[in-house]
């Protein structure tokens, strides 16, 4: 039996072509996966996201222990409700997940992880917890929360909309920040951030509350959008998907996330000798598909010359009208280079470019 | 799913329509684009080749997949339809409407092979 979230109901009333993923039964899109994309880009849409998994870390030692865990620092957390993106390493550097974790004041963090890798992500962080005992913490595993991501150029203002006590707490809030609010239906955790490339809202709230915002939301004028649009709105916008892009066979230097990795000061951090020892030889980059011909997609060999890569996502971009790509290359490829990618069975020329391909519903390429 | 009575169906979602001039007209099924989802990409066969049944014989790819759309059954491609190369998501909005290609039959009785409607119709619910 797959695993649901509070709004599974809702999904199928709505018609939405349901999908496996990361072993919850989701909505891959309710009609028409472009339209969503393009809702995204254009006003405003709405995912149902709670099957990522939230944990809230407390203690004493809760922010020494998260700057051993974490590849990035969580020292850059100055005010509260401020979010930082990471890596979570293992020793050799490989990456066990990518996640957000936000500081809420004093000894308290909250942490939004992956759903396929949440159990695996719960048992490490426990192991690394029990064997630094001076990093005195309690993990405790939110499953009472469910999560909705509202973006788009008017997700706010349809958030303010649909749930006005957020209006005045979060119009000042500032992006990759997050902070309590108290509406009429419930408690709210309100964070500017998102995996599309636009502005907009995660909503974390207690999950018999979801249905009620779900269609508040909606009333507001705010698109239901499925995971086949969030799949092309974060690779439009860059973005890794964990198990896709990376895992723990590559680092965060070999998938384009280096600018997460700090190394500013001696703190060590799990996974840090390893990532110093061994200069990356193998990029994460971004394709853009020149020749016409087909779809880039993921594991399609990329003839580079004297060496070869794969593409990792790859798709059909609706803002742009063309087909694009991440792959891991070898590093020494750079932006305007091109490449072959082996598409069925023909060869098709590509451009090396960096991403993100669109930012703010803006094309970025020249 | 919408199923014309007055088409021949494959089992791997392809619809025939018999033509006055002795042709018959090739496309992909309600059901097949409903399960592809958004279609952004067609390649057609070339005019004059020659298909031996359940040959690829054209490609759809939507924003999720690539997908073989195979010649019903043996004969020569007359015409395909070029519109479709600048605007795939015809298919999406009137499959039985957006053809892909025609074939003259080299056996004029093979559509009869073919399924009907309610033959399609039950071959998808067992799938």
């Amino acid at each position: 039996m797959p695993l649901v979230t509070p709004l599974n109901a809702v999904h199928r009333a709505a018609g939405a072509r349901m999908v496996d993923f990361g072993g919850f039964d989701m909505p891959l899109h309710y009609g028409s996966q472009i339209e969503e994309h393009h809702a995204v880009r254009r006003d405003a849409g709405m995912f149902d996201v709670s099957h990522m998994r939230v944990l809230d870390l407390e203690g004493g030692g809760a922010r020494a222990f998260l700057r051993y865990a974490l590849a990035n620092d969580v020292a850059k957390l100055t005010t509260p409700g401020k979010a930082l993106y990471s890596c979570l390493l293992d020793e050799n550097g490989g990456v066990l997940d990518d996640l957000i974790v936000y500081w809420r004041g004093a000894d308290a963090f909250r942490i939004v992880v992956n759903a396929g890798t949440a159990q695996k992500d719960i048992a490490w962080l426990r192991g690394l917890l029990a064997r630094a005992p001076q990093h005195a913490a309690a993990l405790a595993v939110r499953d009472d929360l469910a999560m909705l991501a509202v973006q788009g150029p008017q997700a706010r203002a349809k958030v303010w909309a649909a749930l006005p006590e957020t209006a005045q707490a979060t119009a000042a809030l500032k992006p990759f920040n997050g902070l309590e609010v108290a509406t009429r239906r419930c408690e709210l955790f309100v964070a500017r951030t998102g995996y599309t490339g636009e502005d907009g809202f995660e909503l974390l709230l207690p999950a018999p509350c979801a249905q009620e915002v779900w269609h508040a939301l909606q009333a507001a004028g705010v698109r239901p959008c499925g995971l086949g649009a969030r799949d092309t709105l974060r690779l439009e916008a860059g973005m890794n998907l964990y198990g896709q892009d990376m895992d723990e066979t590559v680092t965060p230097l070999e998938s384009g996330l280096a600018w997460t990795v700090d190394l500013s000061t001696e703190r060590e951090f799990v996974g840090r000798e390893a990532l110093v020892a061994q200069p990356p030889t193998r990029q994460l980059t971004g394709l853009v598909l020149i020749d016409a011909g087909g779809v880039l997609r993921a594991h399609q060999w990329v003839d580079c010359g004297h060496a070869h890569g794969e593409i990792t996502s790859g798709t059909f971009s609706p803002t742009l009208g063309r087909s694009i790509a991440l792959a891991r290359v070898p590093a020494s490829l750079r932006p305007g280079n091109e490449v072959r990618v082996t598409v069925r069975d023909r060869s098709l020329a590509a451009r090396v470019v960096k991403p993100p391909f669109v930012r703010n519903g803006k094309s970025l390429l020249a | 799913m919408n199923t014309p009575q007055d088409l021949r169906y494959t089992e791997s979602h392809e619809w025939v329509r018999r033509d006055a001039d002795g042709t018959v007209t090739i496309g992909i099924t309600d059901h097949a684009q409903a399960a592809l989802g958004d279609l952004v990409y067609v390649e057609l066969p070339e005019v004059g080749k020659k298909l031996a049944a359940r040959d690829a014989a054209a490609v759809v790819e939507s924003v999720k997949a690539a997908s073989d759309v195979y010649a019903p059954l043996a004969g020569e491609v007359t015409a395909v339809n070029e519109a479709l190369s600048n605007a795939p998501e015809q298919v999406n909005a009137d499959p039985y409407g957006a053809w892909l290609f025609k074939l003259r039959p080299a056996d004029a009785g093979a559509v009869d092979q073919l399924l009907d409607a309610a033959g399609y119709v039950a071959a998808v619910g067992t799938e």
